[in-house]
């Protein structure tokens, strides 16, 4: 039988991560699993807690950190009115998910693959390091701002090689921006394949490095949602065609959320 | 139990075969959804506004969620009628089912054109002409604000689209909707959808922004729903052609109180993004509560409102 793509699971257990103030605010979810047979690191999903009702009409977009026959596991920060009812969430209720969704980050065995996340931007690769056959092609470079244990780091750093900076006063983020640019600099050069996924300011300086030093790179966009399969046009980011050079806005949520650089126009 | 609905206009009537459409805008061209169900279960689908030529739409952020709703500032972004009709088209279902071509135009000719581009293709079963939307620069909300300009739109399109049922879609953002639907009755609609969505706004009060790069958009979802019926009742009592109710519909109830409002068939919008299954489920669970409810015929509920005698 074909597998629904739009399922009613039960959450298993809501692990919070770190200790940010009385409130956690970083949770690892994990649900029930949909039965997929397949899933790319880099896709996501729409969850709705039933507990949305009326009130709360769009599900959240959730990257798929770790999915097989036991559970689905996806990683989320509380933001907004949204996550923070999320985060209410019991083990034994039920949430509306459809997925998987997006396209997924190219996977290249023997490439030497650059990594680059800016906060819950590590999600994805959570899964991605995990599901490569090689990952001692793999280096990670991730910047954050609330503590470290507020992510799971853990099973990454299990895998591979990840070096972490932690922006607490503005000069740090200097020293991001120096990593960024020399690590993007020498996988260029190793025609390697460089993956990002974190906040706009984030990518925007990641896409500015990989322009300059012509590093092939991939980003991973996150944008407000309703639908997530294409229809409400509310997510679309402005991309270039290769053939036309014409400029015109694409779904983040179908076309992408991966993209390849050269194809993003950043506004 | 018979779902049918003939929607009887007075140039030509729109066979359905059960009174569940996808509103314009929240359905795409019916391809995204059929991953979550059988589009030919649906009474038909309303493909997203179409234009004579592409159009980008309008800049980010263009839509967030506000309570029990959601408004958008989209700008009818589409390909463009030729592109639809060579390549979207062509996968539709729409030997199965209703496909209706939701219809934006800049101007009264272009209407003409776009209408007279679409009126020989049998694959299409009826346009509804877009005279309500709140997000587009020319034209739009404007057509549908005017009863004198919303009959002008609605003639051009039934003069140049011969062959089609012709649904026009109004706006609850006028002073009296009463008036522009017995305006475009009159011009010749065969059936009229309402309602588009409310002009509404949201600001971030951190930055002291709107949270829509258009500054306005239009507001749908469940917390429109009240305004929905209470214009679907109004147009219903004052007009002879079918009236198809939108506005915030979530579930088979929601659609049982717009048929005793007045509506002969009703579009879903915003639902199915709160759950790709939506408009399917209630296909499928519509006849259930009908017979739960005693209900024997649609045609029979229709219009059904009790009022105390005054």
């Amino acid at each position: 039988m074909k597998a629904e793509r739009c399922v009613e699971l039960t959450v298993l257990d809501l692990v919070p991560f770190g200790q940010t103030g009385s409130q956690p605010l970083f949770y690892a979810l994990r649900l029930s699993s949909p039965d997929w047979q397949q899933w790319a690191p880099g896709q996501f999903v729409m969850v709705r807690p039933f507990s949305f009702g009326l009130e709360i009409p769009w599900a959240r977009p959730l990257g798929i950190c770790h999915l097989d026959e036991r559970h689905l596991i996806c990683f989320f920060q509380v933001l907004g009115r949204g996550t923070r009812r999320l985060a209410q969430a019991k083990s034994g209720d039920k949430v509306l998910v459809w997925g998987p969704l997006g396209n997924g980050f190219a996977m290249e065995e023997n490439t030497p693959t650059l990594l680059l996340a800016g906060g819950m931007g590590i999600a994805p690769f959570v899964g991605y390091v995990h599901r490569h056959p090689q990952p001692w092609n793999l280096t990670m470079l991730f910047g954050h701002r609330p503590p470290l244990d507020c992510y799971p780091v853990d099973s990454i750093n299990e895998r591979i090689t990840m070096d972490t900076l932690r922006e607490t006063i503005p000069g740090d983020l200097d020293n991001l921006i120096f990593s960024l640019e020399e690590r993007i600099k020498d996988n260029a050069e190793q025609n390697g394949l460089v993956l990002a996924c974190g906040p706009m300011p984030f990518l925007r300086t990641v896409h500015g490095f990989v322009v300059k030093y012509k590093a092939r790179a991939q980003l991973s966009l996150e944008n407000r949602m309703a639908c997530g399969v294409g229809a409400c046009l509310g997510c679309v980011t402005k991309v270039r065609s290769n053939s036309s050079k014409e400029e015109g806005y694409q779904q983040v949520c179908t076309r992408g959320p991966v993209f390849w650089a050269s194809d993003l126009v950043l506004e | 139990m018979d779902l049918h609905v003939t929607l009887h206009g007075q140039r030509h009537s729109l066979e359905l075969k059960n009174p569940v459409l996808t509103a314009s805008g929240t359905f795409g061209y019916g391809a995204e959804f059929s991953a979550y169900g059988n589009l030919s279960s649906l009474g038909g689908f309303i493909v997203k506004g179409l234009s004579l030529e592409p159009r980008q739409g309008n800049r980010t952020p263009r839509i967030v969620e506000t309570t029990a709703g959601m408004l958008n500032a989209v700008g009818l972004q589409n390909d463009g009628a030729e592109y639809f009709l060579s390549k979207t088209l062509p996968r539709l279902p729409w030997q199965h089912t209703a496909v209706i071509a939701n219809i934006y135009a800049a101007s009264v000719e272009e209407f003409a054109s776009l209408a007279a581009r679409l009126d020989t293709d049998v694959r299409i079963s009826a346009l509804e002409v877009n005279i309500s939307c709140p997000n587009v620069k020319c034209g739009g909300v404007l057509f549908g604000q005017d009863p004198d300009l919303a009959a002008e739109v609605t003639r051009a399109v039934c003069e140049h689209a011969p062959h089609k049922h012709v649904m026009v879609k109004l706006s609850p953002n006028v002073t009296d909707i009463k008036a522009i639907a017995r305006a475009v009755e009159a011009a010749g609609a065969d059936s009229i959808s309402c309602i588009n969505t409310l002009q509404g706004m949201s600001i971030d009060y951190r930055t002291r922004r709107p949270r829509l790069a258009n500054i306005i958009g239009g507001l749908s979802g469940p917390a429109i729903k009240p305004v929905a019926l209470r214009c679907v009742w109004q147009v219903a009592s004052s007009v002879k052609i079918p009236v198809i109710g939108v506005g915030g519909i979530c579930c088979c109830e929601d659609i049982l109180e717009f048929i005793i409002a007045g509506a002969s068939a009703v579009e879903i919008g915003t639902a199915n993004f709160m759950d790709p299954r939506a408009s399917f489920s209630m296909v499928q669970d519509l006849p259930r509560l009908c017979e739960e409810c005693g209900i024997t015929s649609l045609q029979e509920l229709r219009g059904s409102l009790k009022l105390d005698e005054v």
